[in-house]
């Protein structure tokens, strides 16, 4: 044994410390990036005006009016769905090949490409059901993408609370229902809202699948028919066809802070329920 | 209300069942068509002569996903080590959240920075146009780690405290414990972060398309223009019509195919860590 | 409130594996029956049967009948979910829900009443006095009760359970986990209560059930050994595994 394992050790951190500041670096560098060159563009003018000569000049309201337009959509859409799917699940059946196999292709669908996604957005909501590049495809679209994510965290959040609950439950003469709704669901509501948060984050972010299912149109959505854009179309336009990078850091950046700040509240709500709950 | 419940579940199971379904109908009679061979393996993607051979693109997202993930699973997992077993708690506990925080960045801002910072550097100090398989790689490793460091905290997290106790107890230093004890226990679950991560950067369309170039030819060096599958549906699709599309349509579910023997094979992984204990 | 509980020929099995067997057993109201005997002898399957816990486990059934004032709770037309207001259970671990003492109280009430049910403070005050819990928590009720230490979160237990007006209350061991002041509180209460309803106490303590039961049943490996009067069963049992138990030559 020619070394000695402290020194080992210490090199071994070195390394790995290295690394570690390495990446930390880069993703901080990236938020760092935008934000410096975005945030001066950002003003009040910037957020509320509309877009002027395809985006060169003006703000960007449409766009973010688009992106909450959208999110909303595919949460309302997605999130009963998924929830009630993950309390089916796990409360009304058996653990079994069945539930396994279901599970899995959650999964599955969890990890398929997001082009995919608008390929079949496209096809069957754009085209043959004829909605036309629409806030209503959009959403639909977007719906499907996140309810896997929905599904699968619900699913363990349920999981987790301890079964010693149920029988609590059970044993004062409560319903499988009321179980659910008066102790299970409000304790996994923390998970629950976990899943639900990923999925805003992914709406907000995702940009190939709206394209082909809402469009690209700047103006203000009249009502679910019409085509909308989101910040990261808007962002991905802007720069992809060099319109103006100015403006583009500043659409960026306020896709960045819109994302920061539903992660935020949502890290906040749930330390809250935790607190209240212990 | 059992019955309710029955009615959502099934009504969200069937409309993700509809998607697998519709893709393949799609996509699978131009694979019968044409030909897998010389779909696949083929390198003259012209689709005005009617030639839809996706190779380069095939090769292309191979070397792509390849260099992502050298460069992102062993920063990934040296991270997620460096976090549990050499960092206080609480500094853990702000820093996982932070990282996880950045995942949730869209993809399309790294693709910027990538065209606006990367490229330059690289067509500065290594040549080529910039925009490159290099370019690709780099960023889509960046674009990983969240969910490599992320998931492979949980799996170093999950194992026993006893484990870890019982070797201190004989002697062994933090390291030796982590290299000996900790991480082969974790070994399936980093695993399956990997080749969860691989899924992605195999899926990651907008940011490639920005920063690779999209030039369909096989590369012959890493500063070399690329295109992937998915740039190239992306990139196509708005414009292409009957055996065109339908040629996207196959590349989706060759991608969807890829994609899912990788999540099968992570979820195998998965199920081996609980199977040996 | 009393009750006659009236096992008959009472068999449960797990798969093909036979918990309790051929159980016949009389439980005479307004008295704390104590159940003994070593672990895997049958007394929890035995209470979990009373109020049909048992049925949320896949793979068990059940033979024979379980008389509750007459009535086989096992029959067709009987309501697991009524029946469970009816008899209720402490269990051996403490778990109170993770809500306010308040509301923990008020759980099982507001289950069966519809929408707009009312609170009724005195339900609360009642149960709580009635568990010995009731000056310790007076003014935190809307605290969290996850904050109690671990004796006061039995106590609550116990207050939860008895807020439905049960005709029976079951006790799984428990003050397995308590120190002996939070036990002896609970011991106390129980001696109160048994005088408004009936008490069916497991305990792996024999000194605990001849301190506090009036009536004692020995089981041994799913079958009931010997059932009679405390003073009895203790000083001079009728089975010679009975009184080996209770020397402590096994268990």
């Amino acid at each position: 044994m020619k070394l000695d394992p402290k020194h080992t050790q210490k090199a071994a951190v070195a390394v790995l410390g290295s690394a570690t500041l390495l990446t930390l670096t880069a993703l901080v560098f990236i938020i760092g990036f935008v934000l410096q060159k975005g945030l001066p563009v950002l003003s009040w003018a910037f957020l509320t005006g509309s877009p002027q000569d395809m985006g060169r000049a003006g703000g960007i309201f449409p766009a973010i009016a688009g992106s909450a337009a959208l999110t909303v959509l595919a949460v309302l859409l997605a999130a009963p769905l998924g929830v009630g799917t993950a309390v089916y699940l796990t409360e009304y059946t058996r653990e079994s090949r069945m539930t396994a196999i279901i599970r899995f292709g959650a999964d599955c669908l969890a990890g398929i490409p997001s082009i995919i996604f608008g390929l079949f957005g496209f096809i069957l909501f754009v085209t043959i059901l004829k909605m036309g590049w629409s806030l209503l495809a959009g959403g639909l679209t977007l719906s499907l993408m996140i309810l896997p994510t929905i599904i699968r965290t619900t699913e363990e959040a349920i999981k987790a609370v301890p079964v010693s609950y149920r029988e609590v439950s059970y044993s004062l003469g409560a319903t499988r229902w009321q179980t659910v709704y008066k102790v299970i669901l409000p304790n996994a509501l923390p998970g629950i809202l976990t899943g639900v948060m990923l999925g805003v984050g992914r709406s907000l972010g995702e940009t190939a699948a709206v394209i082909f299912t809402a469009g690209s149109s700047l103006r203000m959505p009249a009502s679910v028919f019409d085509s909308v854009r989101t910040m990261a179309v808007h962002f991905y336009l802007l720069a992809r066809e060099g319109i103006s990078a100015e403006n583009a850091y500043g659409t960026a950046a306020a896709l960045i802070i819109a994302v920061l700040s539903v992660n935020l509240l949502a890290y906040w709500m749930m330390n809250r329920m935790i607190a209240k709950r212990t | 209300m059992q019955r309710l419940l029955l009615a959502v579940a099934f009504s969200a199971l069937s409309a993700l069942l509809l998607i697998a379904i519709f893709i393949v109908s799609q996509g699978l009679p131009f694979i019968f068509r044409y030909g897998f061979k010389e779909f696949l393996f083929s390198s003259e993607w012209q689709p005005q002569a009617g030639k839809f051979g996706i190779f380069p693109m095939v090769v292309s997202t191979l070397w792509v996903t390849l260099g992502a993930m050298v460069i992102g699973a062993p920063l990934g997992v040296a991270g997620a080590i460096f976090l549990t077993e050499f960092v206080p708690r609480p500094v853990m506990g702000i820093v996982k959240p932070a990282i996880e925080l950045l995942a949730g960045i869209p993809s399309v801002v790294y693709g910027f920075i990538g065209v606006m910072v990367l490229a330059p550097l690289i067509r500065n100090h290594l040549g080529g146009p910039g925009l490159s398989l290099l370019a690709g790689s780099i960023i889509l490793g960046i674009m990983i780690l969240p969910t490599i460091i992320s998931i492979s905290i949980d799996s170093i997290m999950a194992v026993p405290k006893a484990y870890r106790e019982g070797s201190l107890a004989l002697g062994a230093t933090v390291w030796q414990t982590v290299r000996m004890v900790t991480l082969p226990a974790a070994r399936s679950g980093i695993a399956a972060s990997i080749i969860l991560a691989m899924g992605r950067a195999i899926g990651e369309t907008m940011a490639v398309i920005m920063v690779t170039g999209n030039s369909v030819k096989i590369p012959g060096s890493v500063l070399e223009p690329v295109r992937t599958l998915t740039a190239n549906i992306a990139l196509e699709m708005g414009y292409a019509t009957g055996m065109h599309r339908q040629a996207l349509f196959a590349t989706g579910v060759v991608l969807f195919v890829v994609i899912m023997i990788l999540n099968f094979s992570a979820s195998y992984v998965m199920r081996q860590r609980k199977a040996r204990r | 409130m009393t009750a006659k509980i009236s096992l008959i020929d009472f068999s449960v099995f797990c798969g093909p594996d036979p918990l309790l067997q051929n159980v016949n057993m009389e439980i005479r109201g307004n008295q704390i029956l104590g159940v003994i005997g070593p672990s895997g002898s049958g007394k929890t399957t035995l209470l979990r049967s009373l109020n049909r816990m048992n049925e949320l486990q896949p793979g068990f059934r059940t033979g024979g009948q379980v008389l509750l004032a007459g009535e086989d709770v096992y029959g067709r037309d009987y309501d697991a979910v009524s029946l469970r207001k009816k008899v209720g259970m402490v269990f051996a671990m403490p778990v109170p829900l993770p809500m306010s003492i308040h509301e923990n109280i008020t759980y099982g009430p507001s289950l069966s009443a519809g929408q707009g049910w009312k609170h009724d403070e005195a339900v609360v005050e009642k149960s709580l006095k009635a568990a010995f819990l009731w000056d310790e928590v007076k003014d935190r009720l809307n605290t969290p009760a996850l904050r109690l230490s671990g004796g006061q979160q039995q106590r609550l237990c116990l207050a939860r359970t008895l807020a439905l007006e049960p005709e029976v209350i079951l006790l799984d061991e428990p003050c397995s986990g308590l120190d002996p002041v939070s036990t002896a509180r609970i011991e106390e209460a129980l001696t109160i209560l048994k005088e408004r309803y009936t008490v069916i106490l497991v305990t792996n303590n024999t000194k605990q059930a001849a301190r506090v039961a009036d009536r004692t049943a020995f089981f041994l490996m799913g079958r009931l050994v010997e059932e009679g009067a405390t003073q009895q069963i203790f000083t001079a049992p009728k089975d010679k595994r009975t009184s080996d138990y209770i020397t402590g030559r096994f268990g």
